[in-house]
């Protein structure tokens, strides 16, 4: 009937070459399929070509507008976004390089991780290794030296960078750094876990050169661009930083350095994160005597809005955590579905294999041909439901992407919060010094001639006063900078969320439409192939109008 | 569901019958209901009969029946006609749980009568008396009948008969020292024979995959359900055009996760449950083979009776002994019976490569309808998903400028 000699090949298909698997779309009334070795034959991305060229546009205004069916599938395509549909570009998700204004660009690539020896100065004997990767930079930017350059770096110099960042840019929405991750590293399969640290670090220093005002940064131009040691400063570990800060102490405890807070630039750091041990004390003080003093603190949050916008922040990001969740689960769900269909196709593929060999009458003959496409269908559905979930991930990969920005507004309303705390705290200092000063000079008062000690004690205090005096105003300057800072990158994010989430949900909307398209005319033309299908529907008519509609205009169309 | 297509070779009352004065015989089994309480409790099915033929009293007959009435037409007519692949009944319900789920009991209801509607227009087995009062007896009739064939007749007791036999036959064949084959071995039926055992495995695989699909289904509007549920929340958080986009796109994903199940429960009616349903046939041949080779062994050991019956007739003739007569008599009754036996292998052998081509063409048919249930659900399923999602492309825009 078919000839199924020649196509005897093509149902050999194990598991394993179901990749492979070279399906045969012949239809057995011989009628001409346009879409069938397109579809079969060519790459995934090609087929709306293929589809506007047919002659049988009947078929395609039945389901598709030809520029409509392109732009779909210029979707699937992560690196475009669909012209067809908008006309201002969303913030594409695979191209972060494309940054917001027109011209200027900073595109970073990492590659090459490589293994490499700590020489000298290690306790362990004969050093240790580590990875360093290269980083490749091109930008026409001015503030760099070149245009195109590569550096070796290694993850510790990635720590260094994010944390003198956090320090200079604090208010900012910083993108979090990747994970340090030691214990999986040795978990994992060693090449495995290099290429994800490498694609996180990728992803990192993207997003870094996203940033309109970080992509600026000296931190950034000398980490992409100096040669040789990173030269940064090297964050030293906690503990360390305790030790200094614990020698520290009895000379500010004693009074030998003066009041134990001169430095306006520490200043302008936050006390947990420095070797400031009393300083933190201090602030640990007042924070407590913020929320259980009963007394207000003499600055406070006054920014309503502000308080409001945060409550909106977090409620935003609770739900996206939940979506996100879900999104996992629908994820997963149409894997299976996908998976579950090549393997029945798979089945039948075989089942057709058998009957054919072991055909002994002509009825047999006949259902292995309506078997084969049953299972050419399914395996090719399979592959579609693949390419959906591929793409369904890059879409929904946003709301990972946003929890992650998240944590970055978090952390720069914490900066908020400890500069504040910085503040109210030297207010306290203040307070308390100028009514030592006062009972002090009440008391000398009393006492013809002086007193000599008190006197130098008053003196004393008013130079702490004045020292603590400079380090409020400099403290009051930093919080009214990062304040600054918050609302501007509050407005930042704002659009974006809105541009990248409009985008997102149009992305998702259009890949599941395509894809069910795309579904659906796979299903038609196999099933059309079936002989007494479409005599049937030709013929009756009453039974599934619609349906049968689709298949007379089809078949109308290619007579 | 058109139960008419799915019997195959229809009854005679298909649109394109010549006349109506041709003899049909129509059957269905509806409105199934549940009877009695707790532990005792079961469905009860109404079985609908219209027909003209003269052996029925009346145009239309309505009974009632349960699940194991249907076993005892099954067993009777596999009893009585072997050689004919009876149609498969659907399984016993292994799991409590699902024995009253309404889909169990649609899925139930839907075989019977497909497999009452077989034997209806089986122009074999549509003549059978036991069809008859199947179809007609009053209920006290119909469990009088069910009961005394769970008593003495049942299979299993001639099962251990027959595994008796077979022990007494090789014991005797070991002792004569003879180990003869009593098993067909024609090419033609052997080749059939290792069909049917393959065709059987991957029939299964098959089913198998297609339940799982009816599964997937069903998860993945479950958890697009969820995903819907879960956006529309995000959209409260904002009460600008995005959290209208979230909640749009929320709404929609909820309204095509109801489409979803609807395809698994379609799927599952009129794709998976003919795959079982093939299964089930070709298990139905494994125990007509079974039948058959148990009648090709008894002619084989009747044969061999009737062999030492003649060495001892002929030993009797040349000694005159006294036994002759009563052994003719013995002979002439095992020939009689070994004829009967022939005949009934015979009999055997003809039905059943008529009944393979009949199997086969049914097979193609019933197949052939499912895979269009299958292309059409599934080209269904997906045009409205891709439309709903295409809906919403139009307020999309609108939020974005």
């Amino acid at each position: 009937m078919m000839g199924y000699e020649n196509q005897e090949s093509h149902l050999y298909a194990s598991k394993e070459e179901m990749e492979s698997l070279v399906l045969d779309d012949d239809s057995p009334t011989g009628t001409a399929h346009p879409f069938s070795d397109p579809l079969s034959s060519l790459p995934f991305a090609e087929i709306p070509t293929d589809q506007s060229q047919t002659p049988n546009s009947s078929f395609n205004s039945i389901l598709e507008p030809p520029s409509y069916a392109e732009a779909i599938f210029r979707s699937f395509d992560a690196d475009h976004s669909s012209p067809q549909l908008n006309g201002s570009h969303d913030h594409s998700i695979a191209s972060p390089s494309s940054p917001p204004s027109s011209d200027d660009f900073l595109t970073i690539t990492v590659s090459d991780p490589q293994k490499e020896q700590e020489l000298s100065n290690s306790l362990v004997p004969g050093g240790t290794a580590y990875v360093t990767y290269l980083i490749t930079t091109r930008t026409n930017l001015p503030e760099f030296d070149g245009t195109e350059f590569s550096v070796r770096r290694r993850f510790r110099d990635v720590v260094t960078l994010s944390d003198r960042l956090a320090e200079s840019y604090r208010g900012f929405f910083i993108p979090l750094r990747p994970d340090k991750s030691v214990v999986e590293s040795q978990v994992m399969q060693k090449q495995e876990f290099l290429e994800q640290r490498r694609a996180a670090l990728e992803k990192y220093l993207r997003r870094l050169a996203a940033h309109p005002v970080i992509r600026r940064s000296e931190e950034l131009r000398m980490f992409l661009e100096a040669n040789g040691k990173l030269p940064l400063v090297r964050t030293t570990d906690v503990a360390s930083r305790m030790l200094d800060g614990a020698v520290q102490l009895p000379k500010q405890i004693f009074g030998e350095t003066a009041g134990g807070m001169v430095d306006a630039n520490e200043v302008a750091q936050p006390a947990k994160g420095g070797r400031d041990l009393l300083r933190i004390f201090r602030e640990l003080k007042q924070s407590v005597s913020n929320d259980w003093g009963g007394v207000k603190p003499p600055v406070v949050e006054e920014d309503k809005e502000l308080v409001e916008k945060k409550q909106k922040l977090h409620d935003f990001e609770q739900q996206l955590s939940n979506v996100s969740q879900q999104a996992e689960a629908l994820v997963k769900a149409q894997q299976d579905i996908g998976e579950t269909m090549g393997q029945m196709g798979l089945a039948f593929v075989k089942l057709t294999k058998f009957e054919t060999e072991r055909a002994v009458y002509d009825s047999q003959r006949t259902r292995a041909a309506d078997m084969k496409n049953v299972a050419t269908a399914s395996v090719k559905a399979s592959r579609l439901y693949r390419e959906l979930n591929a793409q369904t991930v890059k879409h929904l990969d946003k709301l990972h992407e946003y929890l992650g920005v998240m944590l970055a507004v978090n952390n720069a309303f914490s900066d908020r919060s400890s500069a504040l705390l910085t503040v109210q705290t030297l207010l306290s200092e203040l307070t308390s010094l100028n009514s030592r000063i006062e009972k002090l000079e009440a008391a000398a008062s009393k006492i013809f001639g002086g007193d000599r000690s008190r006197i130098r004690k008053i003196e004393e205090l008013k130079e702490t006063h004045r020292v603590t005096e400079d380090a409020k105003s400099s403290a009051v300057r930093e919080y009214e900078r990062i304040k600054e800072n918050n609302k501007n990158e509050l407005e930042r994010f704002e659009k974006e969320r809105h541009d990248d989430f409009l985008g997102m949900l149009r992305g998702f909307i259009v890949n599941q439409a395509g894809s069910g398209r795309l579904i659906t005319n796979q299903v038609l033309m196999w099933d059309l192939g079936s002989v007494s299908v479409v005599s049937e529907a030709m013929s009756t008519g009453t039974r599934d109008l619609e349906y049968c509609d689709n298949i007379r205009n089809f078949v109308l169309g290619i007579m | 569901m058109n139960t008419m297509q799915r019997s195959g070779s229809g009854s005679l009352q298909s649109p394109r019958s010549p006349s109506s004065q041709a003899p049909f015989l129509s059957v269905s089994v509806t409105d199934p209901a549940k009877m009695g309480n707790g532990v005792q409790a079961y469905i009860s099915y109404k079985v609908i009969t219209k027909t003209n033929l003269p052996e029925y009293q009346g145009n239309e007959k309505i009974v009632i029946r349960r699940y194991s009435d249907f076993v005892w037409l099954h067993d009777r007519l596999f009893e009585k006609y072997k050689g004919i692949f009876i149609p498969p009944l659907p399984e016993k319900s292994t799991v409590e749980k699902f024995r009253f789920s309404a889909e169990f009991i649609e899925m139930r209801r839907q075989a019977l009568d497909v497999f009452v509607n077989r034997i209806a227009s089986h122009h074999e087995l549509r003549q059978s008396d036991d069809l008859r009062i199947f179809l007609q007896a009053d209920e006290q009739t119909m469990d009088r009948a069910r009961f005394q064939e769970t008593g003495i007749f049942k299979k299993k007791p001639a099962d251990l008969i027959q595994i008796f036999k077979d022990v007494q036959s090789k014991v005797s064949d070991v002792v004569l020292g003879k180990e003869k084959p009593v098993e067909e071995s024609t090419p033609e039926y052997e080749k059939m024979k290792n069909y049917i055992f393959e065709l059987e495995d991957h029939l299964a695989e098959a089913q198998k995959h297609a339940y799982r699909l009816v599964k997937r289904h069903r998860e993945l509007g479950e958890s697009l359900s969820e995903f819907g549920k879960a956006v529309k929340l995000l959209g409260t958080c904002d009460d600008d055009a995005l959290g209208k986009a979230f909640s749009e796109l929320g709404e929609k994903a909820e309204i095509i996760s109801i489409k979803l199940q609807k395809e698994a429960h379609h799927l599952l009616m009129n794709f998976e449950e003919p795959l079982k349903d093939y299964v089930r046939a070709v298990q139905s041949i494994k125990a007509t083979i079974a039948e058959r080779a148990t009648a090709f062994k008894k002619q084989c050991e009747l044969a061999e009776t009737i062999k030492f019956k003649e060495i001892d007739l002929n030993k009797y003739r040349l000694t005159r002994s006294e036994k002759l007569a009563e052994a003719e008599r013995e002979y002439e009754m095992l020939k009689a019976e070994g004829e009967e036996t022939s005949r009934r292998f015979d009999t055997i052998v003809r039905l059943m490569n008529e009944e393979i081509v009949r199997f086969q063409e049914q097979k193609t048919s019933d197949m052939g309808l499912a895979f269009h249930e299958f292309a059409k659900g599934q080209a269904r399923l997906s045009n409205g998903i891709a439309d709903a999602w295409r809906s919403l492309l139009p307020k999309l825009e609108a939020h974005s400028s």
